[in-house]
């Protein structure tokens, strides 16, 4: 029990919390953003995916270059927000079932490519990835700096005061002049972008793309999302919550032997589950969430 | 009828092109493998018989799907849902003495696994309605809640030493192959459709049905009307979250004659195209399983050619087509099933329709 605690309050750990939480601020921030404009994004899931994906695939492609394969990840995210926005504000379609058929695609993709091209369904080639330590990564200073910058343009912008005017009420934005649509596509795809740096930072913290990886993190960066009441920087510091449990998990996996580690695995579902339930009723969501908008 | 025959039409049409595209960008060519998918599942009887092995679990959680649907709610959890019914049912199969007459052992089985399904749905249906936590993201929580104690259980109890399936249950437990030679079609098909017919009679028939439909489409009139909707939601999902778990009743007792890990699985997910295109109507859902079935026996026809992936695409596109194009031809603002509402509440507006206290 000991060893366990000193884990827990060692360097290690906290380098640990701070890797597993950054797919999670990045897409719950996202998430955020998609949703003060009124657009649930349950599609955050597979975001993160392609994001991995496209980030594996340039890091193979470019022979490890850390650039290309963000640049790769980055842009699958915005094209696979891009496509969830095509169906969800053009063609007007459920959020949901969207998002939820959105998954799908982005779970079978990287295995039909990966069986396709390397011959092998679950695994890509191995790359580098970030390599070195947590501090020289740049990655990492550019997200820190993404809280901020996100926090201060949902809040303090022009356009941010456009992304929370649709998603409260599209149309007295619309009568406005603002174009609802137009702003609804530019924080969804924003969402797609922030989700595929989430899912190039999954990828590229190991050293190859594994299917599924993803693993339920798009689900849970929503929650984070709800539970930080729809503002950037609680949002992430709700992810942070979940990063923390990712982080034990880790450990509690080595030092306790009481607790079977297949349950262990899940603390991070039960932990959202629990939250949800305390979070909800204290935190309002944008008033028009969820409908799609048509001028009258 | 004709508007709905045309939209799937239309998906479909999109659904192949796009696929074509696919296949064609890893150097195969699309018509050969359509044409194999083709004769591999309606060519022989053997490739029909697998196409209704595969469409009856999806007449189940595309069931489980539409009444969840009907009241206005989202069970994205069939997929955990008909893994702990399969669960239960292979091991109160297991449990079963040799004894027992078969129709009974059977019956006690699927039973069990509904119980199982209905269970876990009806927890996020406490959940939503008691706290109001939304009941899509509880509902995908629970499918990896669910997995990670299926396998402690089994790990630690049930699973046979090295493998990761249960004991094999008894003979009197098992249901009997339909008669297509080779092909695991099995008479769980008949149960789905019994099923399918039961559900149409209670929304179309019944009082209680009609108080469904009622909450579904406009909870706050149903409520005025002297519906209480908390017992609705949670009816509602456990009765789906017990279809999901009949899915037992195809894969354990018609088919393997235990549990492995893995069973099943993505025919959850697929429920909720299955429930799209049908429209959430049973009889249209049994045509929905037919399609989405075939297209699953497809994906393993055509194995050889392409990766079996190919097969979720298409149906991800479908899904994707089918709600694009519902709501685009003047349904605009309404989701793609017909009969849900408008979704007050959704993952991220967990607004509580029952109470209305913290507003």
């Amino acid at each position: 029990m000991a060893e366990w605690l000193v884990t827990m309050f060692s360097l290690t750990f906290l380098m640990q919390v701070v890797r597993v939480t950054m797919p999670y601020a990045l897409a719950a921030m996202g998430g955020v953003i998609s949703e003060r404009s009124g657009v649930v994004n349950i599609a955050l899931e597979g975001i993160l995916m392609m994001g991995a994906f496209g980030a594996a695939v340039g890091a193979y492609d470019s022979g490890d270059s850390v650039f290309v394969a963000l640049l790769y990840g980055i842009g699958a995210g915005v094209a696979t927000a891009a496509l969830y926005a095509l169906a969800v504000v053009t063609w007007k379609a459920d959020q949901i079932v969207s998002g939820v058929a959105l998954n799908m695609l982005a779970y079978a993709i990287p295995p039909y490519f990966l069986k396709a091209f390397y011959n092998s369904s679950s695994n890509s080639p191995k790359y580098q990835g970030f390599g070195g330590t947590l501090f020289d990564n740049p990655v990492l200073w550019l997200a820190l700096a993404l809280v901020v910058v996100v926090q201060v343009v949902v809040t303090r912008t022009r356009w941010g005061l456009r992304v929370r005017a649709v998603g409260d009420n599209p149309h007295a934005a619309h009568t406005l002049g603002v174009s609802v649509n137009a702003i609804r596509w530019q924080a969804v795809l924003t969402s797609g972008a922030l989700a595929g740096l989430g899912g190039s930072w999954l990828a590229l913290s190991g050293s190859s793309f594994v299917a599924g990886m993803s693993a339920g993190r798009g689900y849970i960066a929503l929650a984070a999302a709800i539970m930080g009441s729809w503002r950037p920087a609680w949002a992430c510091a709700a992810s942070l919550l979940f990063g923390f449990a990712d982080a034990m998990v880790f450990n509690l996996e080595t030092f306790v032997k009481s607790v079977p580690n297949e349950l262990i695995q899940k603390f991070p579902y039960v932990l959202t589950m629990i939250t949800l339930c305390g979070f909800i009723g204290r935190s309002r969501p944008p008033a028009d969430l969820g409908r799609p908008f048509s001028a009258r | 009828m004709k508007r709905e025959v045309s939209t799937i039409g239309l998906a479909l049409l999109v659904a192949a092109l796009a696929g074509s595209v696919l296949i064609w960008f890893i150097g195969k060519s699309p018509l050969e493998v359509y044409g194999l998918l083709l004769r591999g599942t309606w060519g022989s009887a053997y490739g029909i018989g697998q196409v209704l092995f595969k469409a009856t679990p999806l007449i189940l959680t595309g069931l489980a799907v539409a009444v969840a649907f009907k009241v206005g709610l989202f069970n994205i959890g069939a997929e955990g849902q008909l893994a702990a019914g399969s669960f239960v049912t292979a091991l109160c199969g297991a449990a079963c003495p040799a004894s027992w007459p078969g129709p009974i052992a059977a019956l006690l089985c699927v039973l069990a696994g509904m119980l199982a399904g209905a269970g876990l749905a009806g927890l996020a249906g406490v959940l939503k309605v008691r706290y109001g936590a939304h009941e899509v993201i509880n509902t995908i929580m629970l499918n990896f809640i669910v997995s990670g104690v299926i396998l402690w259980a089994g790990n630690s109890h049930f699973f046979l030493k090295g493998i990761t399936h249960t004991k094999t249950i008894p003979d009197n437990a098992t249901l009997s192959h339909l008669g297509f030679p080779g092909s695991a079609a099995n008479t769980s098909l008949l149960l789905a459709l019994g099923l399918a017919a039961a559900v149409a009679y209670f929304f179309a028939r019944t009082r209680r049905g009609f108080e469904w439909r009622a909450a579904g489409h406009n909870p706050r009139a149903a409520e005025n009307g002297g519906v209480e909707l908390a017992g609705v939601f949670i009816g509602a999902m456990a009765i789906s979250g017990a279809l999901a778990g009949a899915v037992g009743a195809n894969y354990v007792l018609g088919y393997k004659h235990y549990y492995e890990q893995g069973i099943g699985s993505s025919d959850g997910f697929m429920g909720i195209a299955v429930a799209l295109l049908g429209r959430n109507h049973p009889a249209g859902i049994v045509v929905a399983a037919l399609l989405m079935g075939t297209l699953s026996h497809g994906g393993l026809a055509t194995a050889d050619e392409v990766p079996k992936e190919i097969v979720q695409i298409l149906q991800a596109i479908i899904i994707l087509s089918v709600a694009g194009a519902a709501a685009y031809r003047g349904r605009a603002g309404k989701p793609g099933p017909a009969t849900a509402p408008v979704p007050t509440g959704d993952a991220g507006a967990p607004r509580d329709p029952v109470e209305h206290k913290d507003g």
